[in-house]
């Protein structure tokens, strides 16, 4: 074993949370690999170590059924050689394992012709510090989670309902290096809880995410969810038709997380942007705007991207109209622009990507929403969202997990589940009303900066049996 | 690696485990791509680590590691018992698993030539090939090629006394041609969309599917895709190619047969399933021409779920799920065997990895072959629409309702193909939808179609799963509600 092996602290005896590796034994991991590289002759070598530490408990049937943990450290190196790149990866890090995954690297970007557009790699970068590591979610413990299933479980049985869900927490790091002195890292923590409750033949749901396991509380959302459920047991089945909606943040989150990669470059480059000669155009209503931003106190993630450049801020959709797209080294170069930040790992073929979207709120609460209402359904989550038509950017999905009738300002009863066929972009030209922006987590799209949306004329083609 | 497994199941049982099973596992990728006539993504990867699952105090535990040291497993298994100690404080009910034999057996899948001893250049020069024959044709404004290659090395050993090692190679590879005109983008995949084909076969799966000859073909079928007609909105007669076919088995069937999403155990995240546990015997799923099984044994094909034994240590087999029409019975493990009152689990534990829990998967779910040749079935078919490569898929969470859309159609009127149509979908209900087919092609269609996404579990894991199918025909199926205000017009 060479002096380039992890020593990563041990486990307590107990099932206490893993403790990640600290930066200065990434950065020796780093440049270990970076002395291996050089003295193998590689002209630029670039070396990212990610780390995760997670815990996951999950329930259902009121009680605990699965229940995992996973501890895991992988470099990946990416090696130019005479115009050529390619990457390798190992979670194996004495010296001759990395030796053999530059070697790889290597073997990889010589199998190729030469790439004269390869841009040489970046020095030394300044970063903005942000702070997403919190003590009291990575001490989170199984006994900890057990305990708060427990509480939520006792709460569906006292109700006569059942619930299912989880309660996630973790810890996670990452670090980039290269050859020509870059270097930069992140940590973070995060906590999430989801639970639905079923109380038959409905069923209904909540879910809170953040890096602090303190900003939520896991029996307020059993409570929420068990309350919904009630009042979904008996669903009226509506006619399929355009209706006006009201999407709380998980809905509004799942649909327009399907816009992000729209707004990269390469994405425009390649014309399969819904943004291809739309830019600079009056595309979605005045009271939308949407920015990327990294910093953004309700997000998280790393300030960096791919290849280590610092994350910037970028407006996006300005009061409507697509004004800026994201760009990496290269994309920026194709088009003469700067680049932002937002480069994936290279090599690939989809360039950059905003990962931190966080859209302009309103003021308008739900009950606002409701209350200002004839006709309309108000939408807890949707369910399997996929792209029909990438130009006019219609997605189909379900709606899941409650969804009730508002009528003259009131919610008069539970409606059954629609299909929806529906433009992204014509949604966004109908928003009566938005909420606060909140940091909002469904299960299509990453977490992102949203509010709840009135939205009128929104598609529904087809109903389901439930 | 026996020592390590060895040495996890005897501290898992020294700190209080009733059952263990642990998997080391090395798992390696290659992946090729290639965009515009340019290398894309050139990478490999190896992972290699240790997942240990226990039961202590009726419950269940799981703990993995990548620090495969005497020291770095004992911590592993401890940290499973005591996850598996907190699990118990809140169980329902303590496990039981259907009984199993104990097994010492190794095992490879057949392959005739390991893609990772393919020269890299050859790989490389195909996709390159096949990119610039979609490239040659005018109005294609994205040609987008992809290669990958997975090699797994898995040692399974249980507190029961089984010890497996298995290796797997899987193979894959498609291309795409993507064209933007006026205020449309229109694309076609060969040999299918999302990845291409992929099987537990070598590079000769590569070989085999002759990508360059077929690059102009579907390259040219995407422009003219602009001119077509739009598909309409109505009842129709519906012929399905066997790529998309394999996609509806998998939505339709493959997942609402799951047992733990029967039980309600994925209830907060995949969903459930209509297929309550009295339909069994009961249900009229199908047509009395559907027959489907659910078979990871290697003699129903190279398919993505193809194997020998589980990830929980059962030997691959055939469950039949429609037969005749009639459902007959889900996919299972030890657990849920037991639950339901079966004496075996159905062999379809499956991990994404050696850091993930083993969990209910579907393994080569596939309609058998019917007796219609497909040149028959479309000349006896008088007004209908063929559609063909899955564009987009989506059902509810208890898996009643679906849409599909695809990526190209075509009218049939008076028994021949008349004319393409753009963007065209169908919509149903499962049961109605597989109780209107009416006929089925024989096996010389047949493909055992491989799914290399299939997302479940939290964490998700991603697996993939074969769907042997060949083209079928539905009658009055609901067509274009996709496009419904494209179709009149708006």
């Amino acid at each position: 074993m060479s002096s380039t092996s992890k020593k990563r602290p041990a486990l307590s005896k107990s099932a206490s949370p893993v403790q990640l590796s600290n930066e200065r034994e990434l950065r020796k991991i780093i440049d270990a690999t970076l002395r291996l590289a050089k003295s193998l002759g590689v002209e630029e070598t670039e070396v990212h170590v990610d780390e995760v530490a997670d815990a996951l408990t999950r329930f259902a049937n009121n009680g605990i059924h699965q229940n995992v943990a996973e501890h895991g450290l992988t470099v990946s190196i990416r090696t130019v050689y005479e115009g050529r790149t390619a990457r390798a990866t190992t979670n194996r890090v004495d010296e001759d394992s990395l030796r053999a995954t530059i070697e790889g690297a290597l073997s990889l970007a010589a199998s190729q012709p030469k790439n004269p557009s390869l841009l040489p790699m970046p020095g030394r970068q300044k970063y903005r510090r942000v702070n997403r590591f919190i003590k009291s979610t990575a001490a989170i413990t199984p006994d900890d989670r057990a305990q708060a299933v427990r509480r939520a479980c006792d709460l569906a049985v006292k109700h006569g309902q059942v619930a299912a869900g989880i309660f996630a927490t973790g810890q996670n790091q990452t670090a980039v290096g290269n050859s020509r002195g870059l270097f930069a890292a992140y940590r973070d923590t995060h906590a999430e809880f989801s639970i639905t409750m079923q109380e038959k033949p409905s069923a209904s749901w909540a879910k809170a995410n953040s890096p602090d396991v303190r900003n939520f509380d896991a029996q307020k959302l059993a409570a929420r969810a068990s309350e919904k459920a009630h009042l979904a047991v008996a669903p009226k089945e509506l006619p399929a038709g355009r209706y006006t909606v009201i999407l709380e943040p998980a809905a509004v989150l799942d649909l327009v997380g399907f816009l992000f990669y729209d707004f990269a470059a390469t994405a425009l480059q390649d014309k399969r942007s819904c943004l291809n000669e739309r830019l600079g155009k009056q595309l979605f209503g005045k009271n939308i705007s949407i920015y990327d931003d990294a910093y953004h106190p309700l997000q998280l993630g790393a300030p960096f991207d791919g290849e280590g450049l610092p994350r910037q801020k970028v407006h996006l959709v300005d009061r409507g109209v697509p004004k800026n797209l994201v760009y990496s080294r290269n994309s920026a170069k194709v088009t003469k622009k700067s680049p932002t930040g937002h480069g994936f790992m290279l090599p690939n073929e989809y360039g950059e990507a905003p990962m931190n979207l966080v859209f302009d709120g309103g003021n308008s609460s739900l009950e606002e929403m409701i209350a200002s209402t004839d006709r309309g359904l108000l939408v807890t989550r949707l369910w399997y969202i996929r792209e029909v038509d990438p130009y006019e950017k219609i997605m189909t999905g379900m709606t899941r997990d409650g969804l009730f009738l508002v009528e003259k300002g009131k919610v008069s009863t539970a409606a059954r589940n629609f299909r929806f066929n529906q433009s992204l972009i014509e949604m966004l030209r109908s928003v009566e009303l938005l909420g606060p922006a909140v940091r909002a987590t469904g299960e299509e799209a990453f977490e992102m900066v949203v509010p709840a949306m009135k939205v009128r004329d929104f598609h529904f083609s087809e109903v389901t049996k439930f | 690696m026996w020592d390590l497994c060895i040495r996890s199941l005897e501290t898992a049982r020294l700190r209080g485990a009733t059952y263990a099973d642990v998997r080391v596992m090395h798992q390696r990728q290659r992946d090729l791509t290639t965009k515009n006539g340019k290398v894309g993504t050139l990478a490999q990867s190896e992972s290699i680590g240790l997942g240990i699952r226990v039961l202590a105090g009726g419950a269940w535990g799981f703990a993995s590691t990548d620090r495969l040291t005497r020291e770095g497993v004992e911590r592993c298994a401890i940290q499973a018992v005591a996850i598996a100690k907190a699990s118990a404080s809140a169980k329902r009910n303590d496990v039981v698993m259907a009984d199993e034999q104990p097994y010492i057996d190794s095992w490879q899948s057949p392959f005739r030539k390991d893609p990772f001893e393919i020269p890299l250049e050859t790989q490389l020069a195909l996709l390159l090939d096949a990119d610039g024959e979609m490239r040659r044709v005018k109005g294609v404004t994205l040609t987008e090629t992809d290669m990958q290659f997975r090699k797994s090395d898995c040692w399974f050993a249980s507190s029961i006394g089984s010890r497996i090692h298995q290796r797997k190679v899987t193979s894959g590879c498609g291309i795409v041609a993507t064209s933007f005109k006026g205020e449309e983008i229109q694309k076609r995949s060969y040999p299918n969309s999302f990845g291409g084909q992929h099987a537990l076969l070598g590079y000769e799966l590569i070989e085999s599917l002759d990508l360059v000859k077929n690059a102009a073909i579907i390259a040219e079928e995407c422009v003219a895709l602009h001119s077509a007609a739009q598909c309409p909105e109505k009842k129709s007669t519906l012929i399905l190619g066997g790529s998309q076919l394999g996609l509806q088995i998998h939505e339709s069937v493959g997942h609402p047969i799951e047992l733990d999403r029967v039980l309600g155990e994925e209830a907060n995240f995949a969903g459930t399933s209509f297929l309550t546990l009295d339909q069994v015997n009961n249900l009229k799923y199908a047509s009395d021409i559907v027959n489907v099984v659910a078979d990871a044994r290697l003699e129903h094909g190279h398919g993505l779920g193809t194997f020998a034994y589980d990830d929980e240590g059962v030997p691959a087999q055939c469950t039949k799920i429609i037969e005749d029409g009639q459902f007959r019975g889900y996919l299972s493990n030890r657990e849920t065997a037991r639950l339901i009152g079966l004496d075996r689990s159905s062999g379809t534990m499956r991990t994404e990895g050696w850091n993930r829990l083993p969990i209910i998967r579907m393994t080569n779910v596939s309609l058998l072959p019917g007796n219609w040749n497909f040149d028959d079935l479309i000349e006896s078919t008088d007004d209908g629409i063929l559609m063909e490569t899955n564009r987009s898929w989506s059902i509810d969470d208890r898996r009643y309702q679906f849409q599909f859309s695809t990526e190209i159609g075509w009218e049939i009127k008076g028994g021949k193909k008349v004319r393409m149509l753009k963007n065209p979908s169908y919509s149903g209900i499962t049961t109605e939808f597989w109780n209107s087919c009416d006929a089925i092609c024989n096996a010389d269609h047949w493909t055992l179609w491989g799914t290399p996404n299939c997302g479940k579990g939290q964490p998700m894991q991603t697996m993939g799963t074969g769907h042997g199918a060949s083209p079928s025909r539905f009658r009055n199926i609901h067509i274009g509600a996709a496009f419904s205000e494209q179709a009149a017009g708006k």
